[in-house]
């Protein structure tokens, strides 16, 4: 009797646990491992074979197992303003702390920052470096002016990427190999075709997944979409949906009745509340900026730079917008939900805009809810209900005018 | 002192009115272009012979920014576009627009949907700014907005305009410190009002016109007998401390600003613009050579290392750090700053601002404990 193949989602969650192991063992072993931004270049660390973990995971996992409020809390008595990213402070106090019963991560021997999602950022990982007394690396990719990454930009980005990898040589005494690098870069590109494969089904009537699976397939996506596991895992859940958008089926629970663009972070602390009232009510989320900015598409090395300067928050409002609207006609959403999170300027500075223009431009409804990333504080779930019940509403007055017009 | 308060005035004026020095600028044909704090290439406006002018908020409240911001943004830039979508900053050429922190990376689009007719000039500039990589993208950023500069100037601009407006800027620099020497000198004469007002009031002149007018200023400061005032004297820290109602209170506290590490006040003047043989490139390098801001790459924290050697050399009795509400770079700083402080034994008061503030009832109450303090 063969044995049963584990699913995607449990390949994705062993893997997840195994890089988080590896960085465990990395340290125990007496390397030296790294804290890492999210949206930096992983293609360095992979191919050096540099162990590093993600302190924005860490928040997210910390808000979602429900110690983001104490966290956040402990940095406010450092100091800190509650007006701070919720990341930020779970990590300066986790800083502080040296312990977090939510979830721990290997203390690091170096710090490697990237802005282009954030400012933010640059300030936090300074915190960082003075606290834990480490060297700590910035590549800066200033914000977009244009829709494209202009020869400027690619040019300081690849010096700092080259400066990069001569600082981590010095510090963990590994070197970089090219020819692994461009194997990496290569890898990376099947793990990113497999990701926009998987979340391109969502244009499926129904989609063959619940949308709020993105948000937790993004953490692998993040962090090992350089390895080879991290890409057979996306092409084995790109198989899965499209096997089952074949057959019609989808693994969202109950009738897919509407289909919605979630704009922004997931409120990890309140990630229950956020996704029943929507799956209650059968609203699946079938449109995402993660699906199809988190992609990293490039052919060489010039292009790899000018990818990182094409993450969501770094590009041009209006490429930002055209992201949105282009994903959310294509997976044919009935409405859109926007978080204001409380956490990110950048994100909220023009969300306002941002709902207004993709109302415009999609024809759909819209709604903006209060939230945060990690600090539950900022979140009213009356509020968030009271939102989704009208959108619901619009959405099914729609749909009714819709088929009595067909 | 007759003329020092006479020439304090004058520049209190222009701060109380900078619409009246805009009108004036386009009154005799000359463009003039708004600049968003911080670090924008004012110099090559200039050059360009277009009145850059300085966009640092208002004291007022809000009623239509609301539409485009989250109350979570900083009330600098909530005001600053409240006065474009009022119409009131509508003869500007163009706004520059610096890609420095999150909320301003938010501000251009928000000014070109909500106000449209008023363009805007994003500037890039490098955070890793001591390197070569970063300076030459400086460079080469700051040479792209020149382009657009020329286009609406209707003229192009060549090195030795850009040169001139250097050394323009360079002399201003030079007129604001020896004037903020001059004004630690002698408390009795200046106030805290008027010593801000005096250095903010460069941003709405003509840089030449204002280092004449400090000149003079400094002039008759040094002609005055030694000081004898015994009140505290404190170096302010943060982005803008122009706040009227809290420098009055300093000074109804008896309390002087010794020194500044202000983005709005030394900020600009501390540090000179290096002339190299490309103007550009000595812009672009002043970007490496500067402290003291939390917006800048700081790995070190050098804010704080220069915070505690300014407050020793004008011999404060504290640090008053006037934190901009919403501002997370300052906020950020703000732990590890206070640390150091703390460490070389130097007292440190925080008071929230924020340019819609109506009542400073709390700040007063925090301003009048901290002097009883310092007094022990």
């Amino acid at each position: 009797m063969s044995e049963e193949k584990p699913g995607a989602k449990a390949v994705l969650r062993a893997l997840q646990d195994k890089i988080a192991q590896d960085a465990w063992d990395a340290k125990n072993r007496g390397e030296k491992v790294g804290w890492c931004a999210s949206n930096f270049p992983q293609e360095i660390t992979t191919a050096m074979g540099i162990r590093v973990v993600y302190p924005e995971n860490m928040g997210a996992a910390v808000g979602a197992k429900g110690g983001g409020q104490r966290m956040c809390e402990h940095a406010e008595g450092l100091g800190y303003s509650s007006d701070l990213c919720s990341y930020a402070r779970i990590s300066l106090a986790y800083a502080d702390l040296k312990s977090c019963a939510e979830q721990e991560i290997p203390f690091p021997d170096f710090l490697l920052c990237c802005s282009n999602i954030c400012n933010c950022m640059i300030k936090w990982y300074e915190n960082l470096a003075l606290e834990l007394d480490i060297p700590l690396i910035l590549i800066d990719i200033p914000h977009l002016e244009e829709d494209t990454c202009d020869a400027d930009r690619v040019k300081y980005i690849r010096a700092q990427f080259d400066d990069c990898i001569r600082q981590l040589e010095a510090i963990t005494g590994k070197t970089m190999d090219y020819d692994r690098l461009r194997e990496v870069m290569a890898i990376s590109q099947r793990s990113s075709r497999a990701w926009l494969r998987a979340v391109g089904t969502m244009a499926n009537v129904p989609s063959p997944f619940s949308g709020f699976d993105i948000f937790n397939n993004m953490a692998v996506a993040c962090v090992g979409r350089g390895t080879v596991e991290a890409a057979e895992a996306f092409e084995l859940l790109a198989d899965e949906y499209e096997a089952l958008a074949k057959e019609g089926k989808s693994s969202f629970r109950g009738e897919e009745k509407y289909r919605i663009l979630f704009e922004g972070i997931a409120c990890w602390a309140n990630l229950r509340a956020t996704y029943k009232a929507l799956q209650s009510r059968g609203i699946n989320l079938t449109a995402t900026v993660y699906g199809p900015a988190f992609s990293f598409l490039y052919r060489n090395l010039d292009e790899l730079m000018a990818a990182y300067a094409l993450v969501p928050n770094c590009n041009s409002f209006e490429r930002e917008l055209e992201l949105r609207v282009t994903d959310a006609l294509k997976n044919r959403v009935d409405g859109a939900v926007f978080h204001m999170n409380r956490s990110c300027k950048k994100w909220s500075g023009t969300l306002y805009e941002m709902e207004r223009q993709f109302r415009e431009k999609t024809g759909v409804p819209t709604v903006v809810f209060d939230g945060d990333q990690s600090d539950p504080r900022c979140f009213s779930e009356a509020q968030y209900e009271t939102r989704i019940e009208a959108l619901t509403e619009i959405m099914e007055t729609a749909k009714k005018e819709a088929s009595r017009d067909a | 002192m007759p003329e020092v308060k006479a020439l304090l005035a004058e520049l209190e004026a222009v701060c109380a009115d900078p619409a009246g020095e805009l009108r004036k600028a386009l009154a005799e044909g000359r463009k003039a272009v708004g600049v968003l704090p911080y670090f924008c290439p004012e110099e090559l406006v200039y050059a360009a012979g277009m009145l850059p002018f300085g966009l640092w908020g208002a004291e007022m409240q809000t009623t239509f920014s609301g539409r485009y911001f989250p109350a979570f943004t900083c009330s600098l830039l909530h005001t600053v576009l409240e006065l474009g979508l009022r119409g009131e900053l509508k003869d500007l050429s163009a706004v520059m627009v610096p890609l420095c922190c999150d909320s301003l990376k938010c501000f251009g689009p928000n000014w070109t949907y909500g106000v449209g007719s008023v363009p805007v000039i994003d500037v890039a500039w490098a955070q890793n700014r001591k390197t070569a990589a970063g300076e030459e993208f400086t460079r080469a950023r700051f040479r792209h907005v020149l382009g657009r500069l020329e286009e609406l100037a209707g003229r192009s601009v060549g090195d030795g305009d850009i040169a001139g407006a250097v050394a323009v800027y360079n002399a201003d620099r030079a007129a604001l410190r020896a004037f903020s020497a001059a004004a630690a000198a002698h408390p009795e004469a200046v106030t805290p009002r008027e010593r801000c007002a005096a250095i903010k009031a460069g941003y709405f002149m003509d840089r030449a016109a204002h280092a004449q007018k400090l000149l003079a200023l400094t002039e008759a400061l040094n002609a005055l007998p030694e000081s004898s005032w015994k009140g505290l004297k404190l170096v302010t820290t943060g982005i803008l401390a122009d706040s009227r109602p809290l420098l009055d209170i300093l000074e109804e506290q008896g309390m002087a600003v010794a020194e500044d590490q202000v983005a709005q006040e030394s900020g600009f003047f501390r540090t000179d613009t290096p002339v190299t043989a490309d103007p550009v490139a000595g812009m672009a390098r002043r970007l490496g050579l500067l402290e003291g801001c939390s917006v800048l790459f700081d790995p070190g924290k050098e804010r704080g290392k220069e915070l505690v050697r300014l407050a020793q050399a004008a011999k404060a009795d504290g640090v008053l750090w006037v934190m901009t509400k919403f501002c997370d770079p300052e906020e950020f700083d703000y732990v590890p700053v206070k640390r150091m402080l703390e460490a070389a034994g130097i007292p440190l008061l925080a008071v929230e601002a924020d340019q819609q503030t109506a009542s400073f009832e709390q700040a007063r109450s925090a301003i009048e404990a901290f002097g009883e303090q310092l007094r022990g």
